[in-house]
């Protein structure tokens, strides 16, 4: 008996770090600011990103009324988002510019963002926005430290300011460094705080049932635990039986 | 009202035999009493099937097996069809807990020798089982149609083409097309929603049929039939209905408290139940930087990495790979012990077994890594320890030292 | 054996985890019950739509999608709304009394302004979609004709404001769906402020 347990502690205990180990980044990335709860911060990062990415990348499985979610009702969607009269509130993130024409502008068609969030993960997205520097040999003149060769020229430049990639000489290694050269019209700070909103945001549209989910599961769970409990005591008093 | 129902019965047990089936399968259906924990998986197999098949159908309902559409269907349910998040997780969920149940069943198996004789039939049963739930796992993982699901069916579908001589065509007839493609999503589609399943089905009545008439077996490994009180009735056995119907229950209601933590928490369990990468849509012009198929096929896959290529061909290590998987058929005639639980079994065959189960956790690990050289060699290692259990095992159990099995269980 | 065994208590037990599993399997069930609802594609497809009914030409008819289903504008002739009012003792409910209309189309030419009316294109007989038959007294149709709509299915017939005649299969009126006027020339259909059907 002692030794099938040991057995099964083993397949266990073997089995942990298995789970902990997931892919191995390259590339150092920066913790994201992401708080679901801060409806603020997601409605901010709605609105940078209707304005800013949606230009070029369409969200084609998110509907604006997805956003009452996170607190805007349909008036508040309509203009705060500047939504054209055309477009109604239950149709989906289209981009402005088509696939085909940003194909031919910047080599690549802009990836639907979607599920960006899912597949990229938070850290990565909020690495990578405050992550471009200006790269003269790139026909965009952007380059970009987490995702190298970018196709994408950096739209927050005017907020961020431009970085530059320099190299610091230490004894025996050298050191890549971005180095903010010319400031935008937002402190790193600030920055940072708006690129966290966006990502954010990017979080929630990636699942949107996010918010729900987790608040249903602790019911879930609690309305369960009463049943197993009560489904022991049932099974102890009819083993009562065996003897 | 109950002298009506007593009637009803009657009239019904007159034309199908329903009282009687009832007796043969639940409430006379003697099992041992000293289950432990390790006996619960087979019922909670049965309780994931239908979660899987209940799920699966209401998922159907909304799904597009259509290349074009697929992939945006999928994120259809996830938002737009109500409570559509909450059926696609549990079907996603179930699937990957369909494999720990089954792994955990398959396990007792070999630490109690319940694939011994008379089990045999029911042992090749559930291999025949686990072997239709590979297939099921596998074309269901393309229906998302994402990186990880296209790539996935790639690669896999040309393990076929390395076949000698009929490969390539093989390959050609699996996909229906020249490479994996929306003719192959439609296919699989149909396999994992109708065919599959039926099959499914039917073997797994048929592994219920062979339990019940064998009997089952206990963690004493000895058989309870043979030491009958004067009822007729097994005198370590206890009628399945309502003692091991109430025990199983709990362990549901258990199994339901993790599956949901799951569900509602992580559904995508750290990328290993749902992979990062099949959040980007399908693209046959450019494969992920690392690929590996989800962790229930990490150790076989393991194993087809550490084998290199003989004579030019990958052939080898795909061979390796399916004799992984079908040497488990084998296992009532390589096993020549004469106890069958590891209670009493000697020395050599419980660290023969650990050996075992460290080889296949490790194997499955290192299936998910990318395959470095330091990475390729301990797959090597463990793949040698792998197959040493099977093919070393009518050897080491021969000469292990049992100690003596009881007459009757030993706990409760 | 049995002896020890308490009932009562053994039966308590029983009722509650009965009860607790009766609401687990119905707490299960629900999401796949609503899951057959109208997803929210199918809700914005169902969302109201704009129609600019300036290029009606005064007796002919446009039809729109609404909740994928047809929505029929017909521009009314003084000479068509005048026949209304002759065939009252042919129809089934010449006065609407069954509420097949919002509140405000409730009148004589079921309509907010009686020049157009608007109407759901659907048979309230089985669901087939009516014909325009706007001309009077077609061969087809018969010498008491004054124009309306003619069911292809099972022969249904309803006049100019959609009121269903008598011995035909349909019970009722057409449907009118809720509708506004947002200028002289644009219409709302699916949403008139008051009630909103999603």
């Amino acid at each position: 008996m002692n030794a099938i347990k040991k057995l099964g502690m083993l397949v266990l205990l073997l089995a942990v770090p298995a789970m902990a180990n997931a892919s191995g980044a390259a590339v150092h990335l920066d913790k994201a600011p992401i708080n679901l709860q801060d409806q603020a911060s997601l409605q901010r990062g709605a609105k940078l990103f209707t304005s800013r990415c949606l230009a070029c990348h369409s969200a084609s499985y998110m509907r604006y009324n997805r956003l009452n979610d996170i607190g805007m009702d349909e008036a508040q969607i309509k203009k705060d988002l500047e939504l054209p009269d055309d477009v109604k509130t239950g149709s989906t993130m289209q981009a402005a510019m088509d696939a085909n024409s940003a194909k031919l502008a910047y080599g690549v068609a802009p990836p639907d963002l979607s599920v960006i969030a899912r597949s990229r993960s938070a850290d990565w997205l909020y690495t990578y926005m405050r992550s471009f520097y200006v790269d003269t040999s790139r026909t965009s003149g952007w380059n970009n430290t987490v995702f190298p060769a970018v196709g994408m020229p950096f739209v927050l430049a005017d907020l961020q300011g431009e970085q530059a990639l320099e190299t610091e000489q230490h004894e025996s290694h050298d050191v890549k460094k971005l180095i903010l050269k010319t400031p935008g019209a937002m402190s790193t700070a600030d920055y940072d705080k708006t690129v966290g909103d966006l990502t954010n945001y990017l979080v929630f549209m990636s699942e949107p049932s996010q918010l729900v989910r987790q608040k249903l599961g602790w019911f879930v769970l609690a309305f369960l635990s009463v049943f197993l409990v009560l489904i022991y005591a049932l099974k102890k008093e009819i083993w009562k039986d065996i003897h | 009202m109950m002298n009506l129902l007593t009637k009803l019965l009657g009239w019904v047990d007159e034309r199908f035999p329903l009282t009687s089936t009832w007796k043969a399968h639940a409430s006379e259906y003697y099992a041992p009493k000293n289950f432990n924990f390790w006996y619960f998986f087979g019922g909670l197999a049965l309780l994931v099937l239908v979660i899987q098949i209940v799920s699966g159908i209401f998922l159907t309902m909304n799904y597009k097996p259509d290349a074009l559409f697929a992939f945006a269907s999928v994120e259809y349910i996830m938002r737009d069809v109500q409570w559509g998040w909450l059926l696609r997780y549990i079907h996603s969920t179930g699937a990957s807990m369909f494999f720990i149940v089954i792994y955990l069943h398959m396990f007792r198996g070999l630490m109690y020798g319940s694939y011994r004789k008379p089990r045999e039939l029911l042992w090749i049963i559930g291999m025949i089982i686990y072997l239709a739930l590979m297939g099921e796992a596998f074309m269901g993982y393309l229906l998302p149609w994402g990186q990880m699901s296209f790539w996935g069916a790639q690669v896999i579908v040309n393990l076929f083409s390395s076949v000698p001589f009929v490969g390539p065509d093989l390959a050609i007839l699996i996909r229906g097309d020249f490479v994996v493609s929306d003719i192959t999503l439609n296919r699989f589609f149909a396999l994992h929603v109708v065919a599959i399943p039926l099959i499914l089905v039917l073997i797994i009545v048929a592994h219920l049929v062979a339990l019940h008439e064998v009997g089952s077996n206990n963690p004493d490994g000895i058989e309870i039939k043979k030491n009958k009180g004067p009822d007729g009735h097994p005198v370590d056995g206890i009628p399945f209905f309502p003692y091991m119907v109430v025990k199983d229950a709990v362990a549901a209601v258990a199994f339901l408290i993790v599956f949901a933590a799951i569900i509602f928490f992580g559904p995508d369990m750290g990328g290993y139940f749902l992979e990062y990468n099949n959040f980007v849509p399908a693209n046959p012009m450019k494969t992920p930087e690392h690929i590996a198929p989800v962790w229930y096929f990490t150790p076989y896959y393991a194993i087809l990495r550490a084998v290199p290529p003989l004579f030019g061909s990958q052939f080898p290590g795909v061979v390796a790979m399916g004799v992984a998987t079908v040497i488990f058929f084998a296992l009532p005639w390589l096993d020549r012990g004469q106890v069958k639980s590891i209670r009493y079994r000697g020395p050599i065959y419980k660290a023969f077994l650990a050996a075992f189960v460290v080889s296949f956790v490790g194997l499955g690990y290192l299936g998910l890594m990318p395959a470095t050289e330091l990475y390729t060699w301990i797959s090597r290692v463990l793949a040698v320890v792998y197959f040493a259990f099977f093919f070393l095992m009518p050897w080491y159990t021969k000469i292990d030292k049992c100690k003596p099995e009881p007459d009757r269980l030993t706990s409760k | 054996m049995t002896d020890t065994v308490d009932h009562s208590k053994r039966n308590m037990l029983l009722a509650a985890t009965a009860a607790a599993g009766g609401v687990v399997a119905a707490g299960a069930g629900a999401p796949f019950v609503l899951s057959l609802m109208p997803s929210e594609r199918a809700k914005a497809a169902g969302a109201p739509v704009e129609v600019d009914i300036s290029t009606i030409e005064p007796g002919a008819m446009i039809s729109i999608e609404w909740q994928g289903k047809p929505v029929w504008i017909v521009r009314r002739t003084p000479e068509m709304l005048k026949e209304l009012n002759t065939h009252d003792s042919d129809l089934v409910d010449p006065t609407s009394s069954v509420p097949q209309q919002p509140e405000y189309c409730n009148n004589a030419t079921r309509s907010i302004k009686p020049e157009y009316l608007v109407v759901l294109g659907v048979c309230t007989h089985l669901g087939c979609s009516p014909t325009f038959r706007p001309e009077v007294s077609p061969t087809d149709l018969g010498a008491n004709w004054d124009g309306g709509w003619f069911c292809p299915c099972h022969g249904s017939r309803f006049d100019l404001a959609a009121r269903v005649f008598k011995g035909v299969p349909a019970p009722t009126n057409l449907i009118i769906p809720p509708h506004k006027y947002l200028s002289d020339t644009r219409l709302l259909v699916g949403d008139d402020g008051k009630e909103f059907r999603a």
